[in-house]
């Protein structure tokens, strides 16, 4: 790992001030993700910005028909926290078993969101449960927040600050992991509004998307047996060393599946 | 105090590990220590066109950059191999060299390159790097079935036929293939062994230090048998004589065979201290073991089982390709033949055997012995057939295996295999384990797991293991290029505490525990009194290390005898001292006894009685009171029992959950259950992770996709439930201790139990067969194709 | 270099260490407590667990910068007065070791599971050390001696 210039500021404005003009930048939250990569050299930034220093960042609160959880809430505190079990209990559920305990004291929902790794979990939850992405500077849906792989629609030196999930009727996260790496080979989250109902998928391609006819079916009867007809295309999934296209397509269905039966 | 052999004896060794103050090789550091770190080639194959180190030799912090060219230069020998088989003609296997960096051509990825040495490990690293190396690639052989493909490209280029190390064959073939002509029934199967790495937590380390002054060498490294690392040393790779060469294996976490070879860094960091003129320090990354670690298993199989009308086994026939990978490593030649085939009878009246094997080179991480070697193969091959030919006959499972288990009045069983069997009540295993399983039951369950939309299946298997490596002229006979006895020294100090120094070497197995309970028992003083070293040539005996599940039977047997030894000397010390005849004295519960009187001496008096032998017979007798005895063993020992694995699968997923196991294995007279126990609990633990999760997978080009914990599935603690372990003992009839070894029984059972009830789960979905490792895509894939058929 | 303080196994450190150095080797090799082990480079096999600031974290994925100002306990720090925890204490009176390399990671992150849930059943403790690779007691022994330490913690308090 090559060295670097460390910065811990403690409010959002020092940290944006701390990245401003440097090299080759980053923001540090939890590093659970963002270390490993820059032990494989992988990532060398010039200079890593710290933002546990920053107590504003760690927020979680309801907000009317918004669930806010800020961008440095562990998963761990998400997991624990009464607010987000109250308001979506799926994303509670879904933080406790994201990787293992460690991961989990250490990792946040900022960073994971800004890694936008294809088997990450949150990114199914951002997409389904229609959140926003606020940074210092702006608010981005989650649809047009995760473009490609490992690739976000973040700018130079912005900095996510929360992310705001918009209330549900109900909904659930459900995903199959690889045994090897705990990551998600299939993953789903699907959310019922009132306007409809949002299905989400992560690990099974090369980023988050959604499943136009798991939503149409699900839409008109929000039960397992809606999806008994529904097509998920392999065509569109990834094949690698963990499994393979038609069994992430099979599997996308069994967790859509399990999710519609486990939404609360 | 005494009696302690059978005790649960909490572990003596448990302390500093549990405190933190483990020594193990990278937690040294030598003073003025520089670090080492090795460019590995990154291809499978290819021709090395040049190679340019000025860079990397400019760098910051950099000592000395080594290569292949100067490892020829040094005049050094390549890694040699411990055993030498022969061809079916009598031709001996080829064997071709393993130079510790190469100079030409690498032949698997992580082939050793250059060796880079500076002042910290991150500078060693950056220079590696630097190096350039110009590589011309050549055509890959991934797998054994690219190496016995016509035409196929060549590992090496002077092997005779096509890419083959030997050609070997046990058992007789004619009287086989009569048996099989007069068989009712025919059974075959075709089955895939698949690639392990092993994956000890500790990764390999070493630590060289030249001292010019005394022209002493010290290797300080993570090995099984510090002696075989000395003597290989000394005699083949770097001519350095065993009396300038001290070797130190500290703490080691774990091995499981991975450890008792020798590798390359070994030789490096010597080599580089000397160079350097420093202690040079090498430890490995997890993704540098993962490809430079000897991988284990690799077996492509098909056999046949001939049975009479009256369901009796009548013969085997079994043909098998073996992958050595690119090079030989120390044992790798005897696991697929005298570790695989003579175990293929397994614990059955089989009247004729004959198995061929043929074992390959491939542009893959050499393959070696790694925990049961050679044995899980045979046992996997063995159990899956007798199970099939179950099914197919008709027969109840049970039922089949108790018609051709060997009996208890048919012992010493000869097989037709070369081993003989010396004792084993197998039959009374398997009630056992069915007992504690509830086997009578089980259909209920299947039932039950039905309601909930789960298929629940039932597996078992019967095994024996050839342990207790080994007799050294048997050894000898069939190859070996070492003897397998084992040494112990009993030293008594003056007060009478005991120093316990041994040739086995303890990475988990809590020999310090074990041996100390032994010792204290056969000299009747508090385990407390006992120290027990190891790992260090410098302060014990010639030995030949741990692996084979040998250290009790055969290192506890050295042990065993030297304390025979010194309790022969105390005799003739108190009878001096009691003015009896040493025929009069016997030794009891600790005690010096003089027969018929009550005149007496305790242990600790006769010890200071020979340290300060004031009235002492020195005219026939040496002060002192220590004593060193080697054993080589009579035969193979024995441990076998049966095993059976209860499974949940989820058809919807294909996800296979172990809901019970219950194990009786036979490890002979046991010293310390609770060690026993958590050996074999260990061994389960690999032998379900084989058959469920791990696969060291390479593509075409001979890249290991699963290089690291994100790709290869290491078992979890979710992944088990608790073991029921039971036991049904014999005891070993031709060592003192009745003892077998219990180190690999778990990983040899296991694995077909595992699978026999994967097959029993999805059978009444028409499934017939699945491969190692079942995991949730291949049982998905099985069912659909079923449910097509 | 950054200049950090911080309190290891109850005594205060104050040390220069380059940006880029990880916790676990300011543990390591600047404060010499061998204890906590490296067994992967790939955040996974949970040798090097520790404690900072009252959670189990892995110490090859956390800088050492990020520690500044924090409380850490190693495996060395667990026993107090010359007296094990009681998980150290379970995990020597069920063989919940073998090799012992693995070991130091397991019994820290038992110990932030036992503080978050007392009384945890089997399958929670199995779930919970999803982040600790052990290759050689198959895990069974493990278990126990961390269901003993929460019964007999449960019975002390």
């Amino acid at each position: 790992m090559d060295n670097f210039e460390f910065h811990k500021p403690t409010s959002i404005d020092d940290a944006i001030k701390a990245v401003d003009g440097k090299d080759e930048p980053k923001f540090l939250a939890g590093g659970q993700s963002l270390i490993p990569v820059m032990k494989l050299d992988m990532a060398q930034p010039s200079d890593l910005v710290s933002l546990a220093g920053v107590a504003t960042l760690k927020e979680i609160k309801e907000d009317g028909d918004t669930l806010v959880i800020g961008a440095m809430a562990t998963h761990a505190t998400v997991a624990e926290s009464d607010a987000v079990t109250k308001a979506i209990p799926s994303i509670a559920s879904m933080a406790g078993h994201i990787g293992d305990a460690q991961v989990r004291n250490r990792g946040t929902i900022g960073g994971s969101v800004a890694h936008a790794d294809p088997a990450a979990d949150y990114p199914a939850a951002l997409v389904a449960l229609n959140a926003t992405v606020k940074t210092h500077k702006r608010e981005i849906a989650a649809e047009d927040f995760f473009t490609e792989l490992f690739e976000t629609a973040l700018e130079e030196g912005e900095l996510i600050t929360a992310i705001h999930f918009k209330k549900p009727k109900r909904s659930w996260y459900e995903k199959f992991q690889s045994p090897a790496s705990k990551y998600a080979i299939a993953g789903v989250c699907v959310a019922e509004y009132d306007d409809g109902v949002r299905v989400a998928i992560t690990g099974a391609g090369n980023k988050v998307f959604r499943h136009a006819g798991m939503e149409k079916a699900l839409s008109g009867n929000f039960d397992p047996s809606a999806l008994d007809g529904v097509d998920v295309d392999a065509g569109e999934l990834r094949t690698d060393v963990e499994a393979s296209a038609e069994y992430r397509a099979h599997l996308v269905k069994v967790m859509a599946k399990r999710a519609v039966k486990n939404a609360r | 105090m005494g009696k302690v052999i059978g005790e649960r004896v909490l572990r003596k060794e448990d302390t500093r590990f549990l405190t933190g103050k483990g020594r193990y090789t990278d937690d040294l550091n030598r003073p003025n220590q520089a670090y080492a770190y090795v460019l590995r080639s990154p291809m499978a194959h290819a021709k090395i066109a040049s190679i340019d180190t000025e860079d990397a030799k400019q760098a910051d912090g950099v000592l000395a950059v080594l290569t292949g060219k100067d490892h020829a230069d040094a005049g050094f020998g390549g890694l040699p191999c411990g055993w030498l088989i022969h061809n079916k003609d009598g031709s001996p296997m080829h064997e071709p060299p393993h130079p510790s960096l190469v100079a030409d051509r690498v032949r698997h990825v992580g082939d050793n390159v250059a060796v880079v040495i500076a002042e910290t490990k991150a500078q060693a690293k950056a220079a590696a790097q630097m190096i350039m190396v110009d590589y011309e690639e050549l055509p890959v052989v991934p797998d054994i079935t690219a190496a016995i493909a016509d035409g196929a490209p060549k590992v090496w280029d002077d092997t005779p036929v096509g890419n083959r190390c030997y050609d070997w064959h046990i058992g007789e073939k004619d009287p086989t293939d009569a048996a099989f002509a007069k068989a009712k029934h025919v059974v075959s199967i075709d089955l895939v062994n698949q690639r392990l790495i092993p994956n000890a937590m500790e990764p390999r380390a070493a630590i060289g230090e030249y001292d010019p002054s005394t022209d002493d060498h010290t290797l300080w490294t993570t090995s099984q048998n510090p002696h075989l690392i000395r003597l290989l040393i000394g005699a083949f790779t770097m001519q350095i004589p065993e009396h300038k060469l001290r070797i130190i294996a500290p703490d080691v976490g774990g091995g499981f065979g991975s450890k008792i070879y020798h590798y390359a860094e070994e030789v490096l960091v010597l080599w580089a201290s000397k160079v350097v003129g420093r202690p040079v320090k090498w430890t490995a990354e997890r993704s540098e073991s993962f490809i430079t670690d000897a991988h284990g298993r690799d077996h492509i199989s098909h056999a046949e089982l001939a049975i009479d009308d009256k369901g009796k086994f009548l013969g085997l026939r079994v043909s098998t390709k073996a992958n050595m990978g690119a090079y030989l490593s120390t044992f790798a030649s005897a696991v697929p033949t005298y570790l695989y085939g003579t175990l293929l009878s397994g614990v059955y009246v089989i009247p004729a055997i004959y198995a061929e094997v043929e074992a390959v080179f491939t542009n893959t991480t050499a393959v070696d012995a790694y925990r049961g070697a050679g044995r899980p193969e045979a046992t996997y091959l063995l159990e899956r057939l007798v199970t099939k030919a179950a099914r197919e006959l008709g027969i109840d499972e049970v039922e089949l295996r108790r018609r051709n288990v060997i009996q208890p009045d048919q012992f010493p069983y000869q097989t037709p295999v070369a081993l003989e069997y010396d004792v084993g009540e197998f039959e009374k295993c398997l009630d056992v384990a069915l007992e504690q399983v509830d086997y009578a039951n089980f259909e209920k369950r299947r039932e039950e797991a039905k309601s909930r939309g789960m298929l629940r299946g039932i597996g078992m298997s019967l095994y024996v293991e050839a342990c207790g490596l080994a007799p050294s002229a048997l050894a000898g006979a069939i190859g070996a290029r070492a003897g397998l006895y084992e040494s112990g020294t009993i030293r008594v100090n003056p007060t009478g505490n005991v120093t316990v120094f041994t040739g086995t070497h303890s990475h988990g197995q809590g020999h310090e525990t074990t041996f100390a309970q032994l010792v204290a028992d056969q000299l009747g003083i508090p385990v407390e009194s006992v120290e027990v070293k190891h790992g260090d040539t410098s302060n014990t005996a010639f030995g030949m290390g741990s692996y084979g599940s040998r250290s009790l039977p055969v290192g506890g047997s050295a042990l065993w005898k030297a304390g025979e030894k010194i309790i022969a000397k105390g005799r003739k010390i108190a009878a001096h001292i009691l003015e009896a005849s040493v025929d009069d004295v016997e030794f009891v519960d600790g005690e010096f006894r003089v027969k018929g009187t009550d005149k007496k001496m305790l242990f600790a008096e006769v010890a200071f009685s020979a340290y300060v032998p004031h009235n002492y017979p020195l005219e026939e007798l040496e002060p002192g009171l220590e004593e060193s005895a080697f054993y080589d063993p009579k035969n193979f020992t024995f441990p076998g029992g049966c095993h059976v694995v209860e499974v949940e699968i989820d058809p919807e997923t294909g996800v296979t959950k172990v809901v019970d196991v219950a194990v009786a294995d036979d490890v002979g007279k046991v010293i310390n259950p609770m060690i026993v126990d958590g050996q074999i609990h260990g061994g389960l633990a690999q032998g379900i992770g084989q058959a469920l999760l791990e696969h060291a997978k390479y593509d075409e080009q001979g890249q290991l996709l699963t290089g690291s914990y994100m790709t290869y599935t290491m078992p979890r603690a979710a992944d088990f439930p608790f073991f029921k372990v039971g036991n049904h003992v014999t005891h070993c009839t031709h060592n003192p201790l009745g003892s077998k070894g219990c180190g690999e029984v778990g990983a040899i059972g296991v694995p077909p139990a595992v699978i026999n009830a994967v097959i029993n789960a999805l059978e009444p979905e028409g499934v017939t067969d699945i491969e190692m490792p079942a995991t949730p895509e291949r049982v998905w894939r099985a069912l659909n194709e079923a449910k097509k058929a | 270099m950054p200049t950090i303080k911080l309190t290891v196994n109850a005594k205060p450190v104050t040390m220069e260490v380059e940006a880029r150095t990880l916790l676990v080797d300011l543990i390591r090799e600047h404060l010499k407590l061998t204890g906590t082990h490296v067994g992967c480079d790939t955040s996974q096999c949970g040798a090097c667990v520790v404690m900072v600031g009252g959670q189990s974290v892995k110490s090859c994925s956390m800088l050492a910068v990020e520690a500044d100002g924090q409380d850490v306990t190693t495996i060395e720090g667990m026993a107090k007065n010359g007296e094990l925890h009681p998980l150290q204490k379970a995990f020597h009176e069920n063989h919940g070791l073998q090799c012992g390399f693995c070991t130091p990671g397991v019994v820290i992150s038992a110990s932030d599971l036992l503080k978050k849930n007392p009384s945890p059943d089997e399958g929670q403790i199995r779930e919970w050390l999803e982040g600790n690779i052990c290759r050689c007691t198959g895990y069974h022994n493990i278990v126990k001696a961390v269901q003993q330490c929460a019964d007999e913690m449960k019975g002390g308090a």
